[in-house]
């Protein structure tokens, strides 16, 4: 037969409309599948793009640092020659890098346009007739108030300030000098000034100086008139005690309590000024290998940095001691190189600084991070001075009577692996800890961004929830696959999963509000109940084994749990009925109070057993549902094999049906666990948020997750701490990610198993 | 038969009732979690009681007049603590928490009272309670009412006549009249005034986008200022009305005895109802219950949200669910389809599932995180540069709003759709698509013709899956959009109608804010109950409803598995 026979002559499958229509069908055919590929993949390239975003924004936190010469419209900045007369005193730039200040000890100072050199004001600074400048003193970078010491003994101290305008849109900014402690020179000793350090706050503040031998202190108050809007000042002089070494350098803490004193090659002095018999030498010290070459305080002012001709800057500050006395302490030490160290230059808002050795290697350190976040050799030989400016990106170098500009990127110094994982050893505390605490209200702030209290918290609450989850559910999983009957397990079963759905928020809100008052009062009742349920439950089960044959037949197997529902809630209540007796029958008081005043360990309202609960509760349902998957899908003709040969069912259960579930119940304790792990409502609301490293059950955490809750709306787009909290949340990501591969590996492979069998 | 203990121990049976024990924990601990949930929460709307007691405290007795809160027991060793007198051999006393209100006049409207210091305690029918807008409830005796400052009616005693029921009727007329001059208020202030300072705003936006251009065509200058004009003479006319409202508004006030026998006043206008709750019998109670239940699902919240409605935050959790699952559903079933019919199946597949599976337990903050990130941040901060930079530098899109919250979401539960989709693609049996392309069908009208229209099902309790776990997710949209409290509903009759950069109220969010974020904890709980019941109600609602799907879907398609 051929096939034109069978094709009816009515019927044109070729006819021209035909198959435009078979090519128009092929076409969307093909469309659609490409449409379908491009929209798939898409779709699965955007769920990968959560792993790579995070990462994106997480890798700034580990890159190094690194410096250029400045580029100012393509082209690089040459160094110029020094602007003004005599040797620098000081360097400094303002904020926007537009300006530079530098003090001569000729009395100018001259502010230049730091691309050029060229002179934008030059003020006299006045020095009484017949004076030179003997000394230089800094208060601090930030707030740019500085002193120049005498000859005379007196002493002249300037601000450095700057105002921003815009006419016709572009930014000009005007440098002035201000006088916050009035223009008059301030007597400080009678001799020269030929050492000097400044600091304080508003309205008081405090010179030191004098010579090498001989110091003196003048303090100053300010107070304003209210009327006249003028500022007295009040001055009182006194003359410090030896201290035993000759001064060469001085820094004076903030606080105006302690007098840091340089004295020839490695000597160090501590003085403290305010102490209950006034002025006293606290130690003296040597403070390094070689010889002292900067010596300056950290922001804040309360780490001193001391840098020697070997290349060793060692950061100090006060701690006390176990005889409740305040010693200078060595705290930690950087060490690159072993040439000396030439200049030192400190960040203005970081706790960070930069050297400058010998050789011209440039080195970027963070105190808190103990991170180098750069080594370079930029130059042939050392430089005089260093300035950074405000926002650290960008130094001035003074060499060989030429100055240079530079542009530095160092965005996150703050961060490495020792900051984040180990104990730091912060500036006012006694001992290195493990500190979560990323703000203040303080600009010299130092950040201590410690993951290990949010790890250990996350780590915590996610045991003390696994703790209640895992018995119950792992439990009442055999019972409800292997126990119960058909008919009661298809109702319990969808009931227990659809808890999965319930809003954790309101597990959260039960948790804090009702729940963690409710344990308050009746802690002793929990704990009871532990006991008396389970025995509870065997007696009555005993009881119900002996019970006359026509009482049990009236309940058919497998109905035992709805049995035992009226049994346990009796015996809840009993307990928390009998709670308050029994703890005043064993502790003599209530038992939270037993808890803080005699065993001594403090209680929290909202703690971890109160989100144990809480949570335990969030991920019975995730437990269960896998496990009881896992024990179903065991086949049937194991188990009645095993009854057959003889064994009770319960030997069954344990010995033949456990064993081959147990990869499925790890992977559902797995999958518990990173549910647990990434919670964040309930931990968030049962928990005071207090990131402490204690197992203590009564007392709170703080989770990863909740923080990222916490902190992330505060925090400032691209800051170190921003980019912090997305590493949290890429940690989170990873682990639970990595948790459940396992998990879901592991099932695999039970499927697979079970195939077999 | 007698078993011994030893003997019954060896046959494990004791092991068999601790699992099912576990299994009665369980159901407790759930149905118990339910039903404290629907008691505080609908017990919220019940009438009280109002009580009146004498409380003597330090031999000081003053009045108290209040409604029961809760009764519990505290223990002696806290009270004595506290310096209260405790006789020895007591451990606990019980104490009530009393809704005293009056927050105007005794600052705080809950104390803490031992019962044992309680005397005298009567419910006069007399006493009534009033909700208003401001300071909380109101407890105590009317006493007149006054108008424009003038005593119009009054009452003394403390007994219910036919005079006090008529001071009483007079009452509620007056704080209707309010209510409706309140109604109007409101009208004019959200409705009108609301939409000029719209398109006001929009004049702005679009001067200044102009300045940006660099146009200068004085024509459109012009017809920007002469609507500019036009609008501001519309405003001050709608002031001169809102002014008149005002006044007739407040002309109206309340005399009323406190607890202390004090005589205060106090404006009808602030007034929401009044109500003799000792005086109501039950149908009058159930009517009221019935009000505020009504007043709960759809006013405006009041009082820093501790009282009224919680219309904005299921107005707001609605919208972002529905934009969400017009956002999922596509894409997961897309993804599906492509995983499951056109990708060549083998390793990679295999790889992404288990990928697709594990998005499913990462925590849901990561999402927030990545939403705040990439979202918000790089993509709204270039659409705004792209397109509203005549806003700048205040953000449109660069900031947490409706849409980043819908689409945060929507990839949160992009797993959930793709894995049930999937499910049902792979329960079609191959012979039903064979079949289609034996009759010379395409791949693809075999899929659109006879794959999704079979699967739709399963596609379905994929979408009702997800949008129950998004309406209760509140982690990630604490990041990506939501607020506390926002001034308008993100969807209304401005142009263009529905603002999908406004940030939005939340139940989920709603809950932990007022619990946990109020300045008055005490008197939102119940609210936080409430709102809580009816989440956990859409949300079993719609778990339910997937359930049903599902099953309905496997009896379909059972004759197919053979």
């Amino acid at each position: 037969m051929s096939t034109d026979k069978i094709a009816s002559p009515e019927l044109n499958f070729n006819s021209s409309s035909a198959r435009r229509h078979r090519s128009i069908r092929a076409l969307k055919d093909k469309v659609a599948s490409g449409g379908i590929a491009i929209g798939g993949i898409s779709v699965i390239v955007a769920i990968l793009l959560i792993f790579f975003y995070l990462l994106y924004e997480v890798l700034p936190l580990f890159q190094s640092a690194s410096i250029e010469p400045w580029q100012e419209q393509d082209t690089q900045v040459e160094a110029y020659a020094l602007p003004g007369e005599g040797k620098t005193l000081y360097l400094t730039l303002e904020e926007q890098t537009k300006l530079g200040l530098r003090v001569t000890d000729q009395g100018q100072l001259v502010f230049f346009d730091t691309r050029t050199g060229k002179i934008r004001d030059e003020v006299d600074a006045e020095l009484p007739e017949d004076t030179t400048i003997t000394s230089f003193a800094l208060a601090s970078d930030s707030s740019g108030i500085f002193a120049l010491g005498l000859s005379n003994g007196q002493a002249l101290v300037y601000k450095h300030a700057y105002t921003s305008t815009y006419p016709n849109g572009v930014r000009v900014i005007t440098p002035r000098i201000e006088y916050p402690l009035g223009e008059a020179p301030i007597a400080v000793s009678e001799g020269p000034l030929d050492v000097l350090a400044l600091n304080g706050t508003e309205e008081n503040w405090t010179l030191i100086g004098g010579t090498r031998e001989q110091l003196y202190s003048a303090q100053l108050s300010l107070t304003e008139n209210i009327i006249t809007e003028e500022v007295e000042t009040e001055v009182t002089t006194s003359i410090l005690p030896s201290i035993g070494i000759s001064a060469t350098r001085l820094q004076l803490t903030p606080d105006r309590h302690w007098l840091m004193v340089a004295g020839p090659k490695n000597k160090l002095a501590v003085v403290e000024l305010l102490g209950s018999k006034g002025a006293l030498v606290n130690q003296v010290l040597e403070a390094s290998k070689g010889d002292i070459a900067e010596f300056k305080l950290l922001l804040g002012g309360n780490s001193l940095l001391v840098a020697d001709n070997q290349g060793t800057v060692s950061q100090w500050f006060l701690v006390r001691d176990e005889s409740n006395a305040w010693q200078l302490t060595k705290i930690r030490s950087f060490n690159e190189h072993t040439n000396g160290i030439t200049a030192l230059a400190l960040e203005h808002r970081r706790k960070g600084f930069v050297t400058l050795n010998q050789n011209g290697y440039i080195d970027f350190y963070n105190t808190t991070a103990s991170r180098t976040s750069l080594s370079e050799q930029i130059l042939q030989a050392g430089v005089e001075h260093a300035a950074l400016s405000p926002r650290s990106d960008a130094l001035l170098l003074e060499q060989g009577g030429k100055i240079s500009l530079w542009k530095m990127h160092n965005e996150h110094p703050e961060v490495s692996w020792s900051a984040l994982w180990e104990k730091v050893w912060y500036e006012g505390y006694e001992e290195p800890e493990f500190i979560w605490q990323s703000s203040a209200s303080n600009n010299d702030f130092e950040p201590k961004y410690s993951l290990m209290p949010l790890a250990f918290g996350t780590l915590k609450a996610a045991f003390y929830a696994m703790l209640l989850a895992t018995p119950l559910a792992i439990c009442g999983a055999i019972y409800t696959a292997y126990f119960m009957v058909p008919a009661m397990r298809r109702k319990v079963k969808p009931f227990i999963e659809l808890m999965e759905a319930l809003p954790t928020v309101i597990l959260g809100f039960l948790a804090g509000l009702w729940l963690a008052p409710f344990i308050e009062i009746n802690l002793a009742g929990i704990f009871i109940t532990l006991l008396v349920v389970p025995a509870a439950i065997i007696g009555f089960a005993f009881a119900w084994a002996n019970a006359p044959k026509a009482l049990r037949y009236m309940i058919p197997e497998g109905w035992d749990a709805a049995l035992l529902v009226p049994v346990v809630i009796i015996a809840t209540m009993f307990s928390f009925w009998i709670a308050p007796t029994l703890e005043h029958l064993f502790f003599g008081t209530e038992m939270r109070y037993w808890v803080t005043n005699e065993l001594g360990i403090p209680y929290d309202q909202r703690n971890a057993l109160v989100v144990g609960l809480a949570m335990g509760f969030a991920v019975i349902p995730t437990i269960f549902s896998i496990t009881e998957d896992a024990i179903f899908a065991v086949p049937k003709h194991l188990s009645y094999g095993s009854l057959a040969l003889g064994a009770t069912p319960w030997q069954t259960l344990t010995r033949v049906v456990m064993p081959t579930a147990s990869p499925g119940i790890f992977s559902a304790v797995m999958i518990g666990m990173g549910r647990a792990v990434g919670e964040t409502m309930i931990v968030l609301m049962a928990t005071g948020n207090t990131p402490i490293m204690d197992a203590n059950i009564f007392e709170g955490m703080r989770t990863l997750a909740a923080n990222i809750a916490v902190e992330m709306p505060e925090s400032e787009v691209g800051s170190t701490h921003f980019r912090i909290l997305f590493l949290a949340a890429f940690v989170l990501f990873l682990f639970t990610f990595f948790v459940n591969t396992i998990a879901e590996a592991v099932r695999q492979r039970l499927r697979k198993k079970y195939g077999s069998l | 038969m007698r078993y011994s203990f030893s003997e019954w121990t060896k046959s494990g049976a004791p092991w068999v009732w601790l699992n099912a024990g576990a299994v009665a924990i369980s159901l407790i601990m759930v149905v118990g979690l339910l039903s404290l949930i629907a008691v505080r929460g609908l017990g919220h709307f019940w009438p009280a009681d109002i009580y009146q007691a004498d409380y003597t405290q330090n031999d000081n007795t003053t009045r108290l007049v209040g409604e029961r809160v809760q009764t519990e027991l505290i223990s002696a060793e806290q009270l004595r603590d506290s310096g209260v007198t405790v006789p020895e051999g007591v451990f606990e006393m019980p104490r009530t928490l009393i809704k005293i209100g009056n927050r105007d006049h005794g600052g705080t409207d809950f104390i803490w009272v031992l019962d044992d210091h309680l005397s005298n305690q009567t419910q006069p029918e007399m006493l009534f309670a009033a909700e208003r807008r401001e300071w909380g409830n109101f407890y105590g005796y009317l006493r007149g009412l006054k108008e424009n400052g003038e005593l119009v009616a009054q009452h003394d005693g403390y007994e219910v006549t036919p005079e006090y029921m008529a001071l009483w009727d007079q009452f509620q007329q007056r704080i209707d009249r309010a209510l409706t001059i309140y109604d109007q208020i409101k009208a004019i202030e959200k409705g009108d005034i609301g939409a000029i300072n719209y398109e006001l705003e929009r004049l702005r936006l679009r001067e200044r986008a102009m300045e940006l251009k660099g146009i200068t065509d004085p024509a459109r200058m012009q017809e920007i200022t002469d609507r500019r004009q036009a609008l501001d003479a519309d405003y001050q006319q709608l002031q001169t009305e809102l002014l008149e409202l005002y006044n007739a508004f407040n002309r109206d006030t309340v005399v009323a005895e406190i607890a202390s026998g004090k005589v205060v006043e106090f404006r009808i206008a602030s007034v929401v109802r009044a109500f003799l709750p000792n005086k109501m019998h039950l149908g009058n109670k159930l009517v009221h219950y019935a009000a505020k239940l009504w007043e709960f699902v759809s006013d405006e919240p009041r009082e820093a949200n501790t009282e009224g409605g919680i219309f904005p935050a299921i107005f707001g959790t609605v919208l972002m669910v529905i934009i969400m699952s017009v956002i999922v559903t596509p894409f997961g079933v897309i993804a599906a389809v492509y995983l499951r019919e056109y990708a060549k199946q083998g390793f990679v597949t295999r790889i992404i599932r288990i990928a697709v599976n594990n998005l499913a337990g990462v925590p849901s903050i990561v999402y927030g995180v990545f939403g705040l990130g990439f979202f918000v941040y790089f993509l709204g901060g270039h659409i705004d540069d792209a397109f509203f930079a005549e806003a700048k530098p205040a953000p449109t899109f660069g900031t947490p709003g409706l849409m980043w919250a819908s689409i945060t979401l929507a990839l949160l539960t992009l797993p959930v759709v793709i894995v049930a989709t999937e499910e049902g693609l792979t329960r079609i049996p191959r012979a039903i698509r064979e079949g289609s392309l034996a009759l010379g069908a395409t791949k693809f009208e075999t899929l659109m013709k006879v794959v999704i229209p079979m699967a739709s099902p399963a596609i379905m309790t994929g979408v009702i899956l997800a949008i129950a776990r998004a309406a209760g997710e509140v982690a990630p949209l604490m990041l990506v959009g939501v607020v506390k409290l926002a001034p308008s509903l993100p969807l209304d009759t401005n142009y263009p109608f529905l603002h999908l950069d406004q940030k939005f109220m939340h139940l989920g969010f709603h809950i932990y804010d007022v619990g946990f974020q109020s300045p008055n904890v005490e008197a939102a709980r119940p609210l936080v109950y409430a709102t809580a019941l009816l989440l956990v109600a859409v949300i079993a609602l719609l778990n339910l409803s997937a359930i049903a799907i599902r099953n309905h879907l496997r009896e379909k398609y059972k004759a197919l598995e053979m």
